[in-house]
């Protein structure tokens, strides 16, 4: 188990005009670990992910990604492509963005374009049916395969992702997402809207993509049974400052942790208050 | 069998008394907008008096007329067609998008061979040879704009600029430079194609509506600045005397060394209309060939991923703006060839030929067809195309009866005539995805 850091998040400070979103967070994903990031609505966990994606540049501070080979990539400067292609940081969305009206497979097929591209020499080999593309076309289609199996969606393999339930669109965009052979995926929210029996699958999942393939997970979720019993490390965030950090048995007796989710009992409130000033 | 069980019987329920209010309310409220439409535009009429005078005639009677044919029409419309329309549409659309998606190969492959025996079967008819090669043209046009619109999404209403600049680009290349037709062509893409890099550098970040005005702006521009460069392009006088096509170095005329001569025929102006005829039609299956195939290649799924979501293109690593770029180009570069073959054929062009209503025809082929469908494009061109001719003796009313028929489909078959998609690769079975699947609006922040 290597717990190398390979994420560190250094003062990470964003500001919309005068709102500030994100205030001084810094916090690191350990390699091979599932990183949970909770707070209550609007602490800012989407935030984080769009600036770790690329797709808000912070106003101050550092997003560095290593690779398990050592390199090394300074996120907040690499365009939100890059940061995919490049860095190899998958995202999946809180509203499933899913290309609705392609299969899942093509869903899957999209997510491998660059290594087809470069196979298909940029269209112009492939415009003539040329052998190497065509091969490469069938290992990415196993490779969906392969995903699609994973996610037991094989089945439906050819179906409109957008007839999808919404469950299947959750785990179609997480296999998309692994298409990427991502070194870090980063999932918000993917427990949202499931059943009881389709989260505890996710969490089997989560864990498998864990220990099987080596991904590190960044996760933004609601619901702490999944978060409790799946991560090896939370970050709990309130109005884009962070409050705890620490395993989950920690982070569960945290006592600002337990503020900022259930509020305080009127008599602490001065106190609390006290501290907050100091 | 003692006894049959009487079947329900489809008894149509009378109107509902709030449905006949709420449909004498919409009809109210539909005459009163023809009333406000009608009341100057028809109400009131400027003729020219006796001593030369504006004098005003008033045609009261006639708003009225309009104003109570609206009002029926609208009642008739909610309360007998919208119910039968609403029956036929519950029985139809599933079963008859999937037998279309059944019958395309095969009424595909039926209107190519209709295309190719054309000047078999109407050689004497020149007036319908030369309305095919008008249809082709368009219809190349529309599969050239379908990369655009249809796959990756990007509304284009200055799609005619590229046609003008391969027209004059070959037109200009001839005139100055004296190079034959053969090469002029895929120099006339290639510009085009710059052209279209041109245009799609400005615009990377915009979309839909605001798109569509950049684009309509680029449109003009092209066109104005054909008609204002009059030492280069000859402004608004055009460019005559363009060089006609050879056939393989073989001229269309009667000399001793023409086509006809060479392989023994009598000389007949119609051998070049019937050349021209297969050259674009050429053109137009080079441009649908390579649509098809492009479309089962990265670039072609990363142009219709861009149509459903550009954030999670993005997501995935694809860089979006080499994509939108090689769209924009190669949509350009197929009206740019297109445009070549318009300026050969007339023999002469001028900034008259390249207005918006070209952009909008094509861009109504487009539509109509169905975003996305090489079938529904040639169909709708023929239509589109077809049904000018055939309402050529309507006159002035002619663009009444297309008005009336685009509403018409876009309240009965709003994504166009082939309404479905064809995904580009499968494990088992291909199945057509219906277009309302394929459509997706999303917000443009991600989250």
């Amino acid at each position: 188990m290597s717990s190398a850091a390979i994420l560190a998040v250094d003062h990470l400070t964003l500001s919309f005009g005068g709102l500030v979103a994100l205030n001084d967070l810094s916090f690191t994903v350990r390699g091979r670990e599932i990183t949970a990031l909770i707070g209550p609505n609007g602490a800012g966990k989407t935030t984080v992910f769009n600036c770790v994606t690329g797709f808000y540049k912070p106003t101050v501070g550092r997003v560095q990604l290593t690779h398990p080979d050592g390199a090394l990539f300074l996120l907040e400067r690499l365009p939100e492509f890059r940061i995919a292609r490049d860095a190899r940081v998958a995202r999946t969305f809180q509203n499933v963005r899913l290309f609705t009206g392609m299969t899942a497979l093509e869903n899957l097929l999209v997510a491998q374009h660059n290594m087809l591209m470069a196979a298909s020499g940029f269209s112009v080999l492939g415009l003539f049916g040329a052998g190497p593309y065509n091969r490469a076309e069938a290992n990415a289609v196993d490779k969906a395969r392969f995903w699609l199996d994973r996610v037991g969606l094989l089945a439906r393999a050819d179906d409109p992702a957008g007839a999808l339930p919404y469950g299947a669109q959750r785990r179609l965009e997480i296999a998309r997402a692994m298409c990427t052979d991502p070194v870090l995926l980063c999932l918000d929210e993917p427990a949202a809207g499931l059943n009881n029996r389709e989260s505890a699958e996710l969490n089997l999942l989560l864990r498998a993509l864990r220990d099987e393939n080596g991904t590190s997970i960044l996760l933004i979720e609601h619901d702490m049974a999944v978060v409790m019993e799946i991560s090896d490390h939370i970050v709990v965030l309130d109005y884009g400052v962070k409050i705890a950090d620490g395993t989950p048995a920690q982070v569960r007796n945290d006592a600002k942790v337990i503020a900022a989710y259930l509020g305080v009992p009127d008599d602490e409130v001065g106190q609390i208050e006290a501290q907050v000033r100091s | 069998m003692s006894e049959r069980t009487p079947l329900p019987r489809e008894n149509k329920p009378a109107p509902e008394r709030t449905e006949v209010i709420a449909a004498i309310r919409q009809a109210a409220i539909a005459a009163l907008v023809a009333f406000g439409l009608f009341v100057l535009m028809v109400g009131i009429r400027t003729d020219q008096g006796p001593t030369g005078a504006l004098v005003i005639s008033t045609r009261f009677g006639a708003v009225a007329a309009i104003v109570a044919a609206v009002f029926v029409a609208s009642l008739l419309r909610t309360l007998v067609l919208g119910r039968a329309a609403a029956a036929v549409r519950s029985v139809i659309p599933a079963s008859f998008n999937r037998t279309a998606a059944q019958v395309a190969p095969y009424l595909a492959g039926a209107f190519l061979a209709l295309a190719l025996l054309v000047p078999v079967l109407f050689y004497t008819n020149r007036y319908l040879l030369d309305l095919a090669i008008l249809i082709v043209t368009y219809t190349m046009l529309g599969f050239g704009l379908n990369i655009v619109v249809g796959l990756a999404g990007l509304l284009d209403l200055g799609y005619v600029a590229f046609y003008a600049v391969g027209a004059y680009s070959y037109a200009l290349l001839a005139q100055y430079f004296g190079m034959s037709f053969w090469i002029c062509l895929p120099l006339a893409g290639i510009l085009a194609a710059f052209a279209g890099l041109l245009l799609g550098f400005p615009v990377l970040r915009l979309r839909g509506d605001y798109l569509a005005i950049v684009t309509l702006g680029f449109g003009e521009i092209i066109r104005l600045i054909l008609l204002n460069w009059q030492n280069f392009t000859g402004g608004p006088n055009g460019i005559s005397g363009i060089p006609r096509p050879s056939f393989f170095g073989l001229p269309f005329n009667s000399s001793a060394d023409g086509f006809a001569a060479t392989f023994g025929l009598h000389y007949s102006p119609t051998h070049r209309v019937v050349f021209l005829y297969y050259l674009i039609l050429a053109l137009a299956l080079f441009t649908s060939w390579i649509t098809l195939r492009l479309r089962r290649l990265p670039l072609g799924r990363a142009w219709e991923a861009l149509r459903e979501d550009e954030i999670a293109c993005r997501a995935l690593g694809i860089n979006t703006t080499n994509t939108k770029l090689t769209a924009f180009a190669t949509g350009a570069m197929f009206g740019g060839l297109a445009g070549a073959f318009f300026a050969t054929r007339q023999g002469f062009i001028s900034p008259e030929s390249f207005t918006f209503s070209e952009s909008a025809l094509v861009l109504a082929i487009v539509v109509l067809g169905g975003m996305g469908s090489q079938l529904g494009v040639a169909v709708a061109a023929t239509v589109m195309l077809g049904g000018f001719e055939l309402f050529r003796e309507f006159d002035q009313y002619r663009m009444l009866v297309f008005g009336a028929a685009m509403v018409a489909i876009v309240i009965y078959r709003p994504h166009g005539l082939v309404a479905t998609r064809k995904p580009s690769v499968s494990l088992r079975t291909q199945r057509p995805i219906p277009a309302a699947v394929v459509e997706g609006a999303r917000s443009e922040t991600p989250g």
